[in-house]
């Protein structure tokens, strides 16, 4: 399996994406499942005017590719391709892009919606929430942790503390 | 003594109000550098990066309490990630 991994201030375009996967796959490919993920103008009530993501270069790359790992360990994937964006994005952007190739479309599927779980859980990111009543570093939700540990994998490593 | 950079990120960088500093500590210990950054701070600050939900990253690989530090070695102080 190829994966492609970058964490970048810039926009993505996934007509582009799409057809260099494809043209990867090749013949063998009969699936490529897309997920793009937007900013949202609202939290709850409140009305959210953008959002600022802080990324750690190199360890954050490390920890999706482990994510997409345990996808190619879970399914049969012949490509993934995950597009991150990091810095200030304003409602309606593009934050996330998550292809995934595979012969037939259950794997493709599977392995899409497991990446994006896992993404919103574990990846190493840092999320603030620019609100009209003040910004706020924000957590990842109930439903999010819901939605990973519905995949019966194991918990995230403990770190350390001092 | 040894030499470290330590980095904060995301509300601990706010909180401490710089991204990075160069710390020297003895001994090479999470602990050693603990108490080094104890004085270095202030309460506050120092309160901020000792909760119990920080992870410490050492070289960027999640640090266990007796992770052992070498000069050179890069700390990072980690809130809790929020995911994608």
């Amino acid at each position: 399996m190829r994966a492609d991994i970058r964490v970048q201030l810039e926009d993505f375009d996934i007509a582009a994406e799409w057809a260099a996967c494809r043209q990867r796959c090749g013949g063998e490919c009969g699936a490529i499942v897309a997920f793009g993920g937007l900013v949202r103008d609202r939290f709850g009530d409140s009305a959210v005017q953008g959002l600022h993501l802080e990324h750690y270069p190199g360890m954050t790359e490390d920890s999706i590719r482990r994510i997409v790992d345990q996808a190619a360990e879970r399914w049969r994937l012949l490509d993934v391709v995950v597009v991150h964006r990091v810095g200030y994005l304003a409602p309606p952007e593009q934050i996330v892009l998550v292809l995934a190739a595979s012969g037939h479309r259950p794997d493709a599927f599977a392995a899409c919606e497991f990446i994006m779980d896992y993404l919103k859980t574990d990846a190493v990111f840092w999320k603030k929430e620019l609100r009209e009543d003040g910004d706020a570093w924000i957590e990842s939700t109930a439903g999010d942790r819901t939605r990973r540990e519905s995949w019966g994998q194991e918990t995230p490593a403990e770190g350390a503390s001092t | 003594m040894t030499a470290l950079t330590v980095r904060f990120f995301a509300s601990l960088r706010e909180a401490v109000g710089v991204g990075d500093l160069d710390i020297e500590v003895d001994p090479p210990t999470l602990v050693g550098l603990r108490s080094a950054l104890a004085t270095r701070l202030t309460p506050e600050q120092f309160h901020a990066i000792d909760m119990a939900e920080v992870c410490i990253a050492v070289n960027q690989a999640i640090a266990q309490r007796d992770t052992p530090l070498r000069a050179g070695d890069e700390v990072a102080f980690l809130p809790r990630v929020t995911g994608g």
